[in-house]
C-alpha cells in the first residue's frame, strides 16, 4: 500500500505543494454534497477512531443533533500523551493540511462553525507548524467565512494544553478548553448532547480526522477494502523499545505484529528474542513474546489475543528486560497522571505503585501478588473515566502473563531479607 | 502586571471562546514566558484579567505540570524516563546529566543556568532516549551529544 496519511512527497506541509497534489479538492467535493451524505460516506467506509477506543467515526457524527438552538462544536484531539504514542506529531509535521481538510469536512458534515485543535503543551514546535498551516489555509480562503462561496464557515483554533495526560480523555479535554482543571465528566450526558459549554460537541483524534479526505478521495468501498475488514484503512503504527529501526510506519490495518517488528522495524538488536510486547500504548494489555504468532494489528485480532489496538503505539521488549521495573514505571505514570477525582484510581494507583516498588527493590512479601491484583481489580471499572482501567489493565495482564516473574521476585526478596 | 500588548492579545483570544475563562492557560503561558514561573502575583494578575476567582486560577495552575510554581534555571532540562525511553537508556542519560551538572534530579545549578527534572512521556518514543530543554526537543541522545548540547546552552 502506498502511504496515504504520510505520502512520500517532499515539502507536503507547504500549502502550494499540498494543493498541487490534489489538496483541498475533497473539501470542494464535500461542499457539493449534503452534510448527511458526507457522514454516510464516512459511515460506509468503516473508519474507526484512532485514539484508542476504535469507535465508528461516522456513527459518532450521527449523534450530533441536526438542528440545535445552541452552537455546535468540534474538537480535534491532539493531546497525544499515551506512553508509546508518537504518531499525531508526524501528521502535524508532515501533512498538516490533510488534518485541516479533514477537520473542514467533518465540521461541514456535523454542521459546526467553530473547531478547536487541542495539542499537548510540550509540542511547541508542532503547534507552530500547525498554526502556520492554519494561517496559510485561511489566507487561501479554506478557513473563515463563506468558504469557497459555499456559505459554509469554519474557524479553527489551536488550544494549547499544559501538561496533563488526562486531558486526552474527551470530557477532560472539554473542561480544559473551558479553562477548568482537566477533570473528566460523568457520562451520560454524552458530548453530542452536552459538550463544550453545554453545547453539542464531537471529539475525534487527529489521525481519525486525517483519514476523512482519504475516504472521500478513494470512495467508501475502496477505503473499506484496505486492511482488516472490521477495522479498515491505513494505520500509523509507532514502534519503539528494543527494535533496530524505531519509528512511525504507515501500514494497512491487519499487518502481522511479527512482520511489523521484523520487516518494518528491522527486528531486535543482537537477534535477541522478544520477551513481551505492549501493542497499542502503555494502557493496553501486555502480550508474551511467545504468543505473537499470527496476531495482527487490528481491533479484532488483538482483542482475540487478549489485548487491544489502542493507539497502535507498540513497545517491544527483548528477553533481557526486567518486566517488574517496566510495570512499576508504567504504574508510577498512571499514579502521577490520576486526576484525583475518583477514590479507587487516586488511592489505588498509589497503592499499586508502592507494592510494585517493593517488588522492584526485592522487598516483596508473601501475598503481595494477590494484594496487587486485588487493588487493580478494584480500580477496573469503578471510575468516572478510563484512566482507572488504563492503570489496572497493564498490572492485571502482567500478573496474568508473567506471574512467574513476580513469584521469582517474592522468593528472591525473602532470600535478600535473610 | 501584564503589558498592554499582552492584554490586547488576551482580549483577542477571548473572541475564540464562549467564556473568557477559556483563555486561562494562554494567560498563564504569557506570564510564565515573561517571568519564568507562576508566582502568587502572577495568579492574581491572571485572576484579575479574566475576572476569575483567585482560587480557581490556583486550582488550574496546580493541575497542569508544565507551570513552574517556583523559579527554575535559565534552561529547564526534562529527561523522559517513561517506558520507551527507559528501554533505550534514559537511566544513563539522567546519570550523565546529574554528574555533568553536579546536581540531583530536581536541583538547580548554583549559577542558575540549569534545572534538571524527569518528565513523563513526551511523544518521542521513536527517537528515544530524549530530553526537552525549555521548548526544544533533543532526541536520539547519547553522552557525547549531551555534552555538545550543554556547551551550546549559555
Amino acid at each position: 500500500m502506498e502511504p496515504l496519511i504520510l505520502p512520500k512527497v517532499q515539502n507536503l506541509h507547504r500549502i502550494e505543494v499540498y494543493e498541487a497534489n490534489g489538496g483541498y479538492q475533497m473539501l470542494r467535493k464535500a461542499l457539493g454534497m449534503k452534510p448527511a451524505e458526507v457522514t454516510d460516506v464516512v459511515k460506509r467506509s468503516g473508519l474507526r477512531g484512532r485514539g484508542g477506543a476504535c469507535f465508528p467515526t461516522g456513527l459518532k457524527w450521527t449523534f450530533m443533533p441536526q438542528q440545535s438552538q445552541k452552537p455546535k462544536y468540534f474538537c480535534v484531539n491532539g493531546d497525544e500523551s499515551e506512553p508509546g504514542t508518537f504518531k499525531d506529531r508526524q501528521i502535524f509535521e508532515c501533512n498538516p493540511h490533510l488534518l485541516i481538510e479533514g477537520t473542514l469536512i467533518a465540521c461541514y458534515a456535523t454542521g459546526v462553525s467553530t473547531a478547536y485543535l487541542y495539542i499537548r503543551g510540550e509540542y511547541v514546535r508542532w503547534i507552530r507548524m500547525m498554526q502556520t498551516a492554519i494561517d496559510d489555509a485561511a489566507a487561501r480562503g479554506y478557513l473563515g467565512a463563506d468558504i469557497l462561496g459555499s456559505h459554509f464557515s469554519l474557524n479553527l483554533y489551536i488550544h494549547r494544553g499544559a501538561g496533563a495526560y488526562i486531558c486526552g480523555e474527551e470530557s477532560s479535554l472539554m473542561n480544559s478548553i473551558e479553562g477548568e482543571r482537566g477533570y473528566p465528566r460523568v457520562k451520560p450526558p454524552f458530548p453530542a448532547q452536552n459538550g463544550l459549554w453545554g453545547c453539542p460537541t464531537t471529539i475525534n483524534n487527529v489521525e481519525t480526522i486525517a483519514n476523512v479526505p482519504i475516504i472521500l478521495r478513494l470512495g467508501p468501498e475502496a477505503y473499506a477494502s484496505i486492511g482488516a475488514s472490521k477495522h479498515p484503512g491505513p494505520l500509523l503504527v509507532g514502534i519503539s523499545g528494543h527494535v533496530n529501526r524505531p519509528g512511525v510506519y504507515e501500514v494497512p490495518t491487519g499487518e502481522l505484529l511479527t512482520d511489523l517488528i521484523d520487516q518494518r522495524a528491522g527486528g531486535i538488536p543482537g537477534g535477541r528474542r522478544i520477551k513481551a510486547l505492549i501493542p497499542g500504548g502503555s494502557s493496553t494489555m501486555i502480550l508474551r513474546g511467545d504468543q505473537l504468532e499470527g496476531v495482527r494489528m487490528d481491533a479484532e485480532s488483538l482483542k482475540a489475543a487478549g489485548s487491544s489496538v489502542g493507539t497502535a503505539g507498540m513497545i517491544v521488549m527483548d528477553e533481557e528486560t526486567d518486566l517488574i521495573r517496566v510495570i512499576s514505571r508504567i504504574t508510577a505514570f498512571y499514579h502521577h497522571e490520576s486526576c484525583g477525582q475518583c477514590t479507587p484510581c487516586r488511592e489505588g494507583t498509589g497503592w499499586m505503585r508502592k507494592i510494585l516498588k517493593r517488588f522492584e527493590n526485592y522487598e516483596a512479601r508473601e501475598g503481595d501478588i494477590d494484594l496487587l491484583l486485588d487493588v487493580a481489580n478494584n480500580i477496573d471499572g469503578n471510575t468516572i473515566c478510563a484512566l482507572g482501567d488504563a492503570a489496572a489493565w497493564p498490572v492485571q495482564s502482567m500478573i496474568k502473563r508473567f506471574r512467574d516473574e513476580f513469584e521469582e521476585r517474592v522468593r528472591r526478596s525473602a532470600a535478600v531479607a535473610v | 502586571m501584564f503589558s498592554d500588548e499582552q492584554l490586547q492579545r488576551i482580549e483577542e483570544l477571548n473572541k475564540r471562546y464562549q467564556h473568557p475563562q477559556s483563555v486561562i492557560l494562554d494567560a498563564l503561558w504569557m506570564w510564565q514566558d515573561t517571568h519564568g514561573w507562576i508566582s502568587e502575583e502572577g495568579m492574581k494578575a491572571v485572576a484579575e484579567v479574566l475576572g476569575a476567582p483567585l482560587h480557581h486560577v490556583y486550582g488550574v495552575v496546580t493541575f497542569y505540570t508544565m507551570f513552574n510554581r517556583a523559579p527554575v534555571g535559565r534552561h529547564k532540562i526534562e529527561v523522559c524516563t517513561n517506558i520507551s525511553c527507559m528501554l533505550r537508556g534514559s537511566d544513563r542519560i539522567l546519570d550523565h546529566l546529574t554528574r555533568r551538572l553536579g546536581i540531583p534530579v530536581g536541583g538547580t545549578t548554583a549559577d542558575g543556568r540549569f534545572t534538571l527534572l524527569e518528565a513523563e512521556c513526551l511523544g518521542s518514543c521513536g527517537t528515544a532516549p530524549m530530553m526537552q530543554v525549555g521548548d526544544t526537543y533533543y532526541e536520539n541522545l547519547d553522552e557525547g551529544k549531551i555534552d555538545r548540547i550543554l556547551k551550546e546552552l549559555a
